[in-house]
Protein backbone atom coordinates (compact mmCIF):
# COMPACT_ATOMS: atom_id res chain seq x y z
CA UNK A 1 0.00 0.00 0.00
CA UNK A 2 1.30 3.44 -0.82
CA UNK A 3 0.32 6.58 1.01
CA UNK A 4 0.63 10.05 -0.39
CA UNK A 5 1.37 13.13 1.72
CA UNK A 6 0.99 16.79 1.24
CA UNK A 7 3.41 19.09 3.15
CA UNK A 8 3.29 22.64 4.25
CA UNK A 9 6.98 23.41 4.64
CA UNK A 10 6.46 26.67 6.47
CA UNK A 11 4.40 25.12 9.24
CA UNK A 12 6.81 22.20 9.57
CA UNK A 13 9.83 24.47 9.94
CA UNK A 14 7.99 26.65 12.38
CA UNK A 15 6.95 23.69 14.54
CA UNK A 16 10.47 22.25 14.54
CA UNK A 17 11.91 25.62 15.49
CA UNK A 18 9.35 26.11 18.26
CA UNK A 19 10.10 22.68 19.67
CA UNK A 20 13.84 23.22 19.74
CA UNK A 21 13.54 26.67 21.29
CA UNK A 22 11.22 25.31 23.97
CA UNK A 23 13.53 22.32 24.59
CA UNK A 24 16.37 24.75 25.15
CA UNK A 25 14.31 26.76 27.62
CA UNK A 26 14.46 29.88 25.53
CA UNK A 27 11.71 32.47 25.82
CA UNK A 28 10.78 33.65 22.37
CA UNK A 29 8.19 35.20 20.15
CA UNK A 30 7.73 34.29 16.50
CA UNK A 31 7.92 37.53 14.56
CA UNK A 32 7.49 36.29 11.05
CA UNK A 33 8.79 33.70 8.67
CA UNK A 34 12.32 32.81 9.73
CA UNK A 35 12.45 35.54 12.32
CA UNK A 36 12.22 34.92 16.02
CA UNK A 37 12.52 37.50 18.73
CA UNK A 38 14.43 36.10 21.68
CA UNK A 39 13.08 37.62 24.89
CA UNK A 40 16.23 37.13 26.90
CA UNK A 41 19.93 37.63 26.42
CA UNK A 42 21.59 34.45 25.19
CA UNK A 43 25.11 33.61 26.28
CA UNK A 44 27.58 32.46 23.62
CA UNK A 45 27.42 28.93 25.05
CA UNK A 46 23.66 28.81 24.90
CA UNK A 47 23.71 30.15 21.35
CA UNK A 48 26.10 27.45 20.15
CA UNK A 49 24.08 24.85 22.03
CA UNK A 50 21.02 26.05 20.13
CA UNK A 51 22.90 25.92 16.83
CA UNK A 52 23.97 22.33 17.57
CA UNK A 53 20.37 21.35 18.22
CA UNK A 54 19.32 22.99 14.97
CA UNK A 55 22.11 21.33 12.97
CA UNK A 56 20.28 18.01 12.52
CA UNK A 57 17.53 19.85 10.63
CA UNK A 58 20.08 21.92 8.75
CA UNK A 59 18.61 25.08 10.21
CA UNK A 60 21.17 27.84 10.57
CA UNK A 61 21.18 30.98 12.71
CA UNK A 62 21.86 33.82 10.33
CA UNK A 63 23.92 36.54 11.85
CA UNK A 64 24.00 39.87 10.21
CA UNK A 65 27.72 40.40 9.72
CA UNK A 66 27.30 44.09 9.06
CA UNK A 67 25.48 44.84 12.31
CA UNK A 68 27.98 42.75 14.23
CA UNK A 69 30.91 44.71 12.84
CA UNK A 70 29.14 48.02 13.49
CA UNK A 71 28.59 46.94 17.09
CA UNK A 72 32.31 46.14 17.35
CA UNK A 73 33.19 49.58 16.01
CA UNK A 74 30.91 51.18 18.60
CA UNK A 75 32.32 49.06 21.41
CA UNK A 76 35.87 49.96 20.42
CA UNK A 77 35.00 53.66 20.32
CA UNK A 78 33.22 53.56 23.68
CA UNK A 79 36.17 51.77 25.17
CA UNK A 80 38.55 54.26 23.63
CA UNK A 81 36.61 57.22 25.03
CA UNK A 82 35.43 55.97 28.42
CA UNK A 83 38.20 53.69 29.54
CA UNK A 84 41.06 55.51 31.16
CA UNK A 85 43.39 52.57 30.71
CA UNK A 86 43.08 52.58 26.97
CA UNK A 87 45.58 55.24 26.16
CA UNK A 88 45.28 56.19 22.55
CA UNK A 89 48.21 58.05 21.17
CA UNK A 90 47.44 57.29 17.57
CA UNK A 91 44.66 58.82 15.49
CA UNK A 92 41.33 57.13 16.12
CA UNK A 93 41.08 56.09 12.45
CA UNK A 94 44.39 54.21 12.71
CA UNK A 95 43.40 52.75 16.05
CA UNK A 96 40.05 51.44 14.78
CA UNK A 97 41.55 49.98 11.62
CA UNK A 98 44.20 48.13 13.62
CA UNK A 99 41.86 46.94 16.35
CA UNK A 100 39.28 45.56 13.91
CA UNK A 101 41.48 44.45 11.05
CA UNK A 102 39.70 46.35 8.29
CA UNK A 103 40.65 49.47 6.40
CA UNK A 104 39.26 52.67 7.86
CA UNK A 105 37.53 53.49 4.58
CA UNK A 106 35.60 50.24 4.71
CA UNK A 107 34.65 50.68 8.38
CA UNK A 108 33.63 54.27 7.81
CA UNK A 109 31.36 53.49 4.84
CA UNK A 110 29.75 50.56 6.61
CA UNK A 111 29.17 52.59 9.75
CA UNK A 112 27.44 55.43 7.93
CA UNK A 113 25.30 53.00 5.97
CA UNK A 114 23.96 51.22 9.06
CA UNK A 115 23.76 53.95 11.72
CA UNK A 116 22.83 57.12 9.77
CA UNK A 117 25.81 58.87 11.30
CA UNK A 118 29.55 58.94 10.71
CA UNK A 119 32.29 57.45 12.87
CA UNK A 120 33.66 60.96 13.51
CA UNK A 121 30.27 62.19 14.75
CA UNK A 122 29.80 59.12 16.88
CA UNK A 123 33.18 59.66 18.55
CA UNK A 124 32.32 63.30 19.25
CA UNK A 125 28.90 62.32 20.61
CA UNK A 126 30.48 59.77 22.95
CA UNK A 127 33.16 62.20 24.10
CA UNK A 128 30.58 64.87 24.88
CA UNK A 129 28.47 62.25 26.64
CA UNK A 130 31.46 61.37 28.79
CA UNK A 131 32.12 65.05 29.46
CA UNK A 132 28.49 65.40 30.63
CA UNK A 133 28.94 62.55 33.08
CA UNK A 134 32.12 64.05 34.42
CA UNK A 135 30.50 67.46 34.80
CA UNK A 136 27.59 66.00 36.76
CA UNK A 137 29.07 63.21 38.78
CA UNK A 138 32.55 64.25 39.64
CA UNK A 139 32.32 68.00 39.63
CA UNK A 140 35.54 68.22 37.68
CA UNK A 141 36.51 71.56 36.26
CA UNK A 142 36.38 71.98 32.50
CA UNK A 143 40.18 72.17 32.43
CA UNK A 144 40.42 68.75 34.03
CA UNK A 145 37.75 67.30 31.74
CA UNK A 146 39.46 68.70 28.64
CA UNK A 147 42.68 67.04 29.78
CA UNK A 148 40.99 63.71 30.52
CA UNK A 149 39.35 63.65 27.09
CA UNK A 150 42.47 64.64 25.19
CA UNK A 151 41.27 68.04 24.02
CA UNK A 152 44.02 70.48 23.18
CA UNK A 153 42.32 73.25 25.16
CA UNK A 154 39.27 74.12 27.25
CA UNK A 155 38.08 76.35 24.43
CA UNK A 156 38.10 73.42 22.04
CA UNK A 157 36.03 71.30 24.45
CA UNK A 158 33.55 74.13 25.11
CA UNK A 159 33.11 74.81 21.41
CA UNK A 160 32.57 71.17 20.59
CA UNK A 161 30.14 70.84 23.50
CA UNK A 162 28.18 73.84 22.28
CA UNK A 163 28.23 72.65 18.67
CA UNK A 164 27.03 69.18 19.61
CA UNK A 165 24.35 70.05 22.15
CA UNK A 166 23.49 73.66 21.37
CA UNK A 167 24.14 74.67 24.97
CA UNK A 168 27.26 75.61 26.89
CA UNK A 169 28.78 73.27 29.49
CA UNK A 170 27.86 75.67 32.30
CA UNK A 171 24.23 75.98 31.14
CA UNK A 172 24.11 72.19 31.00
CA UNK A 173 25.37 71.92 34.55
CA UNK A 174 22.85 74.51 35.75
CA UNK A 175 19.89 72.84 34.04
CA UNK A 176 20.66 69.37 35.38
CA UNK A 177 21.13 70.74 38.90
CA UNK A 178 17.80 72.61 38.76
CA UNK A 179 16.06 69.57 37.33
CA UNK A 180 17.26 67.42 40.20
CA UNK A 181 16.11 69.99 42.70
CA UNK A 182 12.66 70.00 41.08
CA UNK A 183 12.47 66.20 41.07
CA UNK A 184 13.32 66.14 44.73
CA UNK A 185 10.63 68.68 45.53
CA UNK A 186 8.11 66.57 43.65
CA UNK A 187 8.97 63.37 45.46
CA UNK A 188 8.98 64.96 48.90
CA UNK B 1 14.55 42.92 16.50
CA UNK B 2 14.94 46.61 15.83
CA UNK B 3 12.03 48.45 14.36
CA UNK B 4 13.10 50.02 11.14
CA UNK B 5 11.15 53.22 11.49
CA UNK B 6 10.86 55.93 14.10
CA UNK B 7 7.55 57.02 15.50
CA UNK B 8 7.11 60.78 15.55
CA UNK B 9 4.22 62.73 17.04
CA UNK B 10 3.55 66.47 16.90
CA UNK B 11 1.04 68.59 18.79
CA UNK B 12 0.65 72.01 17.20
CA UNK B 13 -2.44 74.15 16.66
CA UNK B 14 -1.08 75.82 13.52
CA UNK B 15 -2.13 73.96 10.41
CA UNK B 16 0.72 75.28 8.24
CA UNK B 17 3.31 74.26 10.79
CA UNK B 18 1.86 70.76 10.92
CA UNK B 19 2.00 70.54 7.15
CA UNK B 20 5.62 71.74 6.89
CA UNK B 21 6.53 69.30 9.61
CA UNK B 22 5.09 66.23 7.91
CA UNK B 23 6.47 67.33 4.53
CA UNK B 24 9.95 67.67 6.02
CA UNK B 25 9.87 64.13 7.38
CA UNK B 26 8.76 62.79 3.99
CA UNK B 27 12.04 64.04 2.58
CA UNK B 28 14.60 62.87 5.13
CA UNK B 29 16.64 59.69 5.00
CA UNK B 30 15.49 57.89 8.14
CA UNK B 31 12.11 56.21 7.81
CA UNK B 32 9.55 57.75 10.12
CA UNK B 33 5.86 57.52 10.86
CA UNK B 34 4.44 60.89 11.71
CA UNK B 35 1.14 61.61 13.42
CA UNK B 36 -0.14 65.05 14.42
CA UNK B 37 -2.64 66.46 16.91
CA UNK B 38 -4.29 69.87 16.89
CA UNK B 39 -3.82 70.65 20.57
CA UNK B 40 -2.63 69.37 23.93
CA UNK B 41 -5.98 67.90 24.95
CA UNK B 42 -6.24 65.70 21.85
CA UNK B 43 -2.62 64.66 22.32
CA UNK B 44 -2.94 63.68 25.98
CA UNK B 45 -6.25 61.87 25.36
CA UNK B 46 -4.51 59.79 22.76
CA UNK B 47 -1.34 59.10 24.80
CA UNK B 48 -3.43 58.08 27.79
CA UNK B 49 -5.67 55.76 25.78
CA UNK B 50 -4.93 52.10 26.27
CA UNK B 51 -3.95 51.13 22.74
CA UNK B 52 -1.86 54.25 22.06
CA UNK B 53 1.27 53.69 20.02
CA UNK B 54 3.77 55.75 22.00
CA UNK B 55 6.10 57.93 19.92
CA UNK B 56 9.89 57.70 20.08
CA UNK B 57 10.07 61.45 19.74
CA UNK B 58 7.27 63.83 20.69
CA UNK B 59 7.23 67.44 19.44
CA UNK B 60 5.28 69.97 21.51
CA UNK B 61 4.34 73.46 20.50
CA UNK B 62 4.35 75.69 23.57
CA UNK B 63 1.39 77.95 22.80
CA UNK B 64 -1.69 75.90 22.16
CA UNK B 65 -5.31 76.56 23.16
CA UNK B 66 -6.96 74.40 25.85
CA UNK B 67 -3.71 72.76 27.02
CA UNK B 68 -0.26 74.26 26.49
CA UNK B 69 2.91 72.40 25.62
CA UNK B 70 4.30 73.05 29.07
CA UNK B 71 1.25 71.48 30.72
CA UNK B 72 1.60 68.43 28.47
CA UNK B 73 5.29 68.21 29.32
CA UNK B 74 4.58 68.23 33.06
CA UNK B 75 1.88 65.57 32.76
CA UNK B 76 4.08 63.36 30.62
CA UNK B 77 7.00 63.64 32.99
CA UNK B 78 4.83 62.57 35.92
CA UNK B 79 3.75 59.34 34.28
CA UNK B 80 6.35 56.53 34.24
CA UNK B 81 4.56 54.99 31.27
CA UNK B 82 6.05 57.76 29.11
CA UNK B 83 9.62 57.64 30.36
CA UNK B 84 11.08 56.42 27.07
CA UNK B 85 9.67 59.26 24.99
CA UNK B 86 12.19 61.91 23.98
CA UNK B 87 10.46 65.26 24.26
CA UNK B 88 11.14 68.10 21.90
CA UNK B 89 9.79 71.60 22.41
CA UNK B 90 8.97 73.06 19.02
CA UNK B 91 8.21 76.71 19.44
CA UNK B 92 8.44 80.16 17.89
CA UNK B 93 9.74 81.48 21.20
CA UNK B 94 13.47 81.85 21.62
CA UNK B 95 13.34 83.35 25.10
CA UNK B 96 16.13 82.03 27.28
CA UNK B 97 13.63 81.72 30.11
CA UNK B 98 11.31 79.43 28.14
CA UNK B 99 14.23 77.35 26.94
CA UNK B 100 15.82 76.81 30.31
CA UNK B 101 12.48 76.26 32.05
CA UNK B 102 11.36 73.53 29.63
CA UNK B 103 14.74 71.79 29.93
CA UNK B 104 14.45 71.89 33.71
CA UNK B 105 10.91 70.47 33.46
CA UNK B 106 12.35 67.51 31.57
CA UNK B 107 12.38 68.36 27.85
CA UNK B 108 15.26 66.82 25.93
CA UNK B 109 15.35 69.03 22.87
CA UNK B 110 14.42 72.63 22.14
CA UNK B 111 13.86 73.80 18.59
CA UNK B 112 13.06 77.34 17.68
CA UNK B 113 10.87 76.87 14.62
CA UNK B 114 13.06 77.66 11.62
CA UNK B 115 11.66 80.16 9.16
CA UNK B 116 12.62 78.26 6.03
CA UNK B 117 11.87 74.73 4.93
CA UNK B 118 15.47 73.79 4.17
CA UNK B 119 16.65 74.55 7.70
CA UNK B 120 13.63 72.78 9.15
CA UNK B 121 14.51 69.63 7.23
CA UNK B 122 18.11 69.79 8.38
CA UNK B 123 17.20 70.34 12.03
CA UNK B 124 14.56 67.61 12.14
CA UNK B 125 16.90 65.20 10.45
CA UNK B 126 19.60 65.91 13.04
CA UNK B 127 17.16 65.49 15.91
CA UNK B 128 16.02 62.12 14.66
CA UNK B 129 19.57 60.94 13.95
CA UNK B 130 20.88 61.89 17.39
CA UNK B 131 17.82 60.46 19.09
CA UNK B 132 18.44 57.27 17.12
CA UNK B 133 21.94 57.08 18.60
CA UNK B 134 20.58 57.43 22.13
CA UNK B 135 17.90 54.87 21.38
CA UNK B 136 20.10 52.20 19.77
CA UNK B 137 23.07 52.60 22.11
CA UNK B 138 21.03 52.71 25.31
CA UNK B 139 22.65 55.99 26.26
CA UNK B 140 21.52 57.89 29.34
CA UNK B 141 18.46 59.94 28.35
CA UNK B 142 18.71 62.05 31.49
CA UNK B 143 21.73 63.81 30.05
CA UNK B 144 20.12 64.22 26.66
CA UNK B 145 19.84 67.96 26.04
CA UNK B 146 19.92 69.47 22.61
CA UNK B 147 19.12 72.93 21.37
CA UNK B 148 18.68 74.36 17.88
Amino acid sequence: MTLFFKFDFNSICQIVLQQILTDNNIKYKIVGFGEVEVLEKLSKDKLSQLQTALDQYQIEIVENQKSILVQKIKDTITDMVFNEDTIVNVKSSVYLAEALGHSYGYLSNLFSEVTYTSIENFIILQKIEFAKQLIIKQNLSLTEIAFRLNYSSVAHLSTQFKNTTGITPSAFQRIIAKRRELNQQNTN
Amino acid sequence: MQEDYINITLADDDEDDRLFFTDAFDEIKITTRVSTFNDGVYLMDYLNSEDALLPNVLFLDLNMPRKSGLECLKEIKQNPKFKDIAITIYSTSASEEDIENTFVQGANIYIKKPSDFKTLKKVLSEVVTINWQYHTNSMNKENFLLRF
